[in-house]
């Protein structure tokens, strides 16, 4: 299949192509591939940023780990093939670029590697913008005051327990 | 559709408007048979001038306003002559002359000449740019005028010049409206109602300028400006007129008719010669010439049943069509028969019209009570109104009594309840308390309006019509409803309503686009076809099949269903697939955090459980525990990790509480303990969820077992009730005790308890089958119809097969996902990547969530948040 232009940092053999060089240029080891089963999320936590890491049919793909909308566990979401749908109200995530699908907000977005069957993660420079709520400023892209909103953009997730 | 010189018909309807049309369909609808030739003057057959402001707005081509394609008349054999008005007319010798020399000779004639545009006796009238607006030509000049950023001048602040600025507002020019009335729509509004308009103008660049008299129009080469009776001047580069209509009587007042301000017509639509009829705007009963689309197919009925007559009757004869009763709206005095012979009679229309002006919101029924022009009499006696006004919201509702009788009423910006109020006029209603009723029509829903209410008012169809035509045809879309009814095929605007009908009828739920893969427009009958004729086994060799699931990701849940279920649960289990409560088998929390409760099949445990129970709740230091309202014991706040580990303390089986799947089985104690009890419900209960545990649906399924017809295990709302009774059971299907509450309905009654288990099990079954992703027994009840459902499931062969299939299925499904912690089914199925030596916590709810989480375990402990 085609590789889609956004992960062609991911793809592109312009990064350090050792595991030594990568260290150096900053990635972190967080697993091995087979550690996240194809088109599924798991976290890891590098340099105190929690990070949603992705198996995708191009390839890893890394954003924030928690959604900007109610802080919900994105890498818990259900994946397709460049998009995630955050489990509590169903906000959609690109995960080429971290914009929220119909919010006109956005997570950050991580350098990730694949070397010799492990996966590297580098933080990205950029925070996420919570653009509905941009004057918080406090880099986590969470969002308190507009928890409550209307957010069911996927399917109707009830998951009351009885 | 060619004619010979001189053609012979049965019914010859002049005027190719709506109203032309109107008959000829009303007519077709009661006679096959008699010869009908409509004479249409302008150069196209009949199009939907109401719809005309559409044209304005986004230049659609007047053929998509066409009434009916080219076809319609050859097959509903209607004759037609187009481009060539008629331009005499002899009644007596029943001859209409063509401008094109040729004659059609009549039994009968029709008049459907409607109207032409007021236009004002101004100086300047005559000059190029001033144009009125009533032609797609009209709308082509408008359009090219504003395009061109050229300012256009209206002149009139009523619909339809409302309409005319709108059009051009919205093609980015600037729109002056020129009222000569100290508030728009003055015949319809008062003058709250008018001035919620103004922001909504003001919105769009309208500029309004109320109480100005039109002097001249200025020129000389062409319109260049409007000066007004103060001395005031307006440059423009287009003037609009639309200050009204005048009904056009030059033929019939040129054939001998009594004509007035329109041609005068009895209660039988029939003119002052009794084989000339008229129709629409251009025919005056009873003093009114009707402006507005809703009377013209009234009269048309009513005409159409006279031209019935008439033929019966045969040439020449003289038919007594008697007359109808009071007018609707006033209230008929009893024992005055009407002499119709079971006919419809027409007694004249109530005013009524629900329109968008500018973007609000507008009915506008009866009479309103609105202040007279000056000059004009006041109506007779003193009118009781009741009125809401807020300002802020931009919503204004009034309801006019007369003499304890509604009248009329005004509704801008919230419409709600207007068919309710529409009826009560129509009827008359007696309103002893003004403001009960405005707060009832806000409550009220098209569920509660009478059968006989109608609901569109363009083709006279009734709500129990509506609802008759959806039970009886079983249609699922508003557009098979409009196609079979005819109701929204007017004017459009009762659309809404027939679908919230549509959705009352089938219990909350309409087909329209119901997509399994909204993004691939995928339907599960679509998806289940591909899947059984390739064999598909996993969602991924469905989406690679076809596409769906790939684009959002968020109907794969449905998709897995969908392979599971036509796999009899035989299918290649993928866990990317599923939501992330069937990946771990927990119920996810507003946290992230996991809910954790353990099999207690029919809501009976041991002391020996509740003490682990408690021992596990302690050693986790669970946040809360808690009884749910399907009888189980729930632990909230276990962390993902901790799931495996909590599980294994349990030593329990899951209790499927997090899945679209089986639920609970409710009971009550039963005959065991109960002084009442007929019936052993802990025992019924317990086996039921037994055999049906572990089993997806397609959306969950929660159920009951009652020992008595005390219900005490609230049977009655639940997806599937038993409720044991004298002598036996009974099994009943489709309620639901959440969001819209409903009441089960019987499937049967059945004398053993066993019986009554199966035939749960079969419809269970039969739901899995035939359920739509996320779609509840109640809905799925309604949709698929109670006498169907009974059909299948209690034919025994039928019935049979589906428990046959049940057994497949259930032997195939995993009893306890929770035995995933000795053997996960993915990777880090629990857990984290590697990552900081010491992670960071879960992320911060203080500053997420407005919640505060309930902690019975630890009262003591300080709220960090305070």
């Amino acid at each position: 299949m085609p590789v889609p232009e956004s992960f062609a940092p991911v793809m592109t053999d312009d990064r350090p192509a050792t595991p030594s060089a990568l260290v150096a240029a900053g990635y972190v080891a967080v697993g091995a591939v087979d550690d996240v089963p194809m088109l599924e999320g798991r976290r890891t936590t590098v340099r105190g940023r929690r990070i949603a890491v992705f198996r995708l049919p191009a390839g890893f793909a890394a954003i924030d780990a928690d959604c900007p909308h109610a802080g919900g566990p994105l890498h818990d979401g259900l994946v397709a093939d460049d998009c995630v749908t955050c489990p509590l109200h169903g906000w959609r995530i690109d995960l080429t670029d971290g914009t929220v699908v119909g919010e006109g907000a956005r997570v950050g977005v991580h350098d990730v590697v694949e070397r010799d069957g492990r996966i590297y993660v580098r933080p990205g420079a950029g925070d996420g913008i919570a653009g509905a709520c941009a004057g918080h400023g406090d880099g986590t892209g969470a969002c308190g005051p507009h928890a409550d909103r209307p957010g069911a953009r996927g399917p109707s997730l009830d998951g009351a327990a009885t | 559709m060619s004619h010979p010189a001189t053609s012979t018909t049965d019914v010859l309807v002049v005027g190719g408007g709506i109203a032309g049309q109107s008959v000829c369909e009303a007519l077709r609808d009661r006679d096959a048979d008699l010869r009908v030739t409509m004479a249409c003057e302008e150069p196209r057959l009949p199009f939907d001038r109401v719809s005309l402001s559409h044209l304005l707005v986004d230049g659609k081509d007047p053929e998509e306003l066409r009434l009916r394609p080219d076809g319609w008349y050859d097959d509903h054999a209607v004759e037609t002559v187009v481009g060539d008005p008629i331009v005499d007319l002899d009644p007596d010798a029943g001859v209409a002359t063509l401008a094109s020399g040729g004659a059609i000779a009549f039994a009968h004639a029709v008049l459907c000449t409607g109207s032409t545009p007021l236009l004002p006796r101004l100086p300047g009238v005559e000059l190029p740019g001033v144009i009125p607006f009533r032609g797609p030509e009209d709308c082509r000049t408008i359009r090219r005028a504003a395009a061109a950023g050229t300012d256009v001048a209206v002149i009139g602040g009523g619909l339809l010049g409302l309409e005319a600025a709108y059009g051009v507002a919205s093609q980015g020019a600037r729109a002056t409206v020129v009222h000569l009335s100290d508030r728009l729509m003055e015949r319809q509004l008062d003058d709250p109602a008018a001035e919620l308009l103004e922001p909504a103008l003001r919105g769009l660049g309208v500029t309004v300028l109320l109480e100005r008299q039109t002097r001249l129009i200025l020129g000389p080469d062409r319109a260049r400006g409007l000066r007004f009776a103060d001395g005031e001047q307006l440059d423009c580069g287009l003037v609009v007129v639309a200050i009204g209509i005048r009904a056009r009587t030059d033929l019939a007042a040129s054939a001998g008719l009594e004509c007035g301000r329109g041609i005068v017509v009895d209660d039988a639509m029939v003119t002052s010669h009794p084989r000339i009829l008229a129709v629409g705007e251009c025919a005056e009963h009873r003093g009114t010439v009707y402006g507005i689309v809703a009377p013209i197919h009234e009269q048309a009925r009513v005409a159409a049943e006279t031209l019935v007559v008439l033929d019966a009757a045969g040439p020449g004869m003289e038919v007594d069509h008697g007359s109808a009763g009071p007018a609707p709206g006033v209230p008929a005095e009893p024992d005055v028969g009407e002499i119709t012979g079971g006919r419809t009679l027409y007694s004249g229309s109530i005013l009524s019209a629900k329109l968008k002006v500018m973007g609000v919101d507008v009915v506008s029924i009866g009479d309103g009570d609105v202040p007279p022009p000056p000059g004009a009499p006041a109506a007779d006696g003193a009118a009781t109104s009741a009125a809401v006004h807020d300002r802020a919201a931009g919503v204004y509702r009034k309801v006019v009594v007369r003499d304890g009788r509604l009248a009329g009423a005004i509704l801008v910006g919230d419409v709600r309840g207007h068919e309710l109020l529409l009826d009560g006029v129509n009827n008359a209603i007696e309103v002893p308390d003004p403001l009960g009723l405005l707060a009832d029509a806000s409550q009220a829903s098209p569920a509660d309006l009478p059968d006989g209410a109608q609901v569109c008012n363009c083709n006279g169809v009734c709500k129990g019509e509506i609802v008759a035509a959806i039970e009886e045809h079983d249609l699922g879309t508003t557009q098979e409803v409009v196609a079979r009814t005819r109701a929204g095929a007017g004017c459009g605007s009762c659309k809404p309503t027939v679908t919230e009908i549509l959705k009352v009828v089938r219990g909350g739920r309409v087909d329209e686009a119901t997509y399994l893969c909204p993004c691939r427009k995928q339907t599960r009958e679509d998806l289940a076809a591909v899947t059984r004729e390739q064999s598909l086994e996993s969602v991924s060799e469905l989406s690679a099949a076809c596409g769906a699931g790939r684009d959002c990701g968020a109907c794969k849940p449905g998709l897995a269903y969908l392979v599971s279920e036509v796999n009899d649960n035989r299918h290649r289990e993928e866990r990317h697939a599923r939501f992330i409560n069937d990946r771990v088998h927990g119920n996810i929390q507003n946290d992230g955090t996991f809910s954790v409760v353990p099999r207690m099949r029919g809501g009976v445990t041991t002391p020996s459980e509740l003490r682990r129970i408690a021992d596990v709740a302690e050693r986790f230091d669970v946040p809360c525990v808690k009884v749910t309202g399907g009888q189980r014991i729930d632990l909230l706040g276990i962390q993902k990790e901790d799931l495996p580990a909590v599980w294994e303390a349990l030593d329990m089986p899951s209790g499927h509480a997090y899945a679209k799947s089986v639920r609970t089985v409710k009971t009550c104690v039963g005959e065991q303990f109960c002084r009442f009890g007929l019936g052993d419900s802990m025992a019924a209960g317990i086996e039921l969820e037994e055999m049906i545990e572990g089993l997806y649906t397609p959306h969950k399924v929660k159920l009951a077992v009652s020992g008595c017809p005390r219900n005490c295990a609230e049977s009655l709302i639940k997806d599937i009730g038993l409720v044991a009774i004298e002598g036996g059971w009974e099994v009943s299907i489709g309620g639901a005790g959440a969001g819209t509450v409903r009441q089960t309905r019987l499937l049967a009654r059945v004398d053993t308890k066993d019986e009554a288990l199966a035939l749960a099990i079969v419809f269970l079954q039969y739901y899995r089958e035939h359920g739509e992703y996320l779609e509840r027994t109640a809905p799925f009840v309604d949709r698929i119809g109670l006498d169907v459902i009974r059909e299948h499931v209690l034919d025994p062969e039928r019935a049979a097969a589906l428990m046959e299939r049940f057994r497949i299925a259930k032997a195939a499904c995993d009893p306890d996902p929770w035995r995933e912690r000795y053997a996960p089914a993915t990777a880090n199925q629990f857990s984290d990547l590697d990552g900081d030596a010491t992670p960071i916590g879960p992320p911060d709810r203080a500053a997420t969530l407005p919640l505060t989480r309930v902690r019975p375990t630890t009262p003591e402990a300080p709220d960090a948040r305070a």
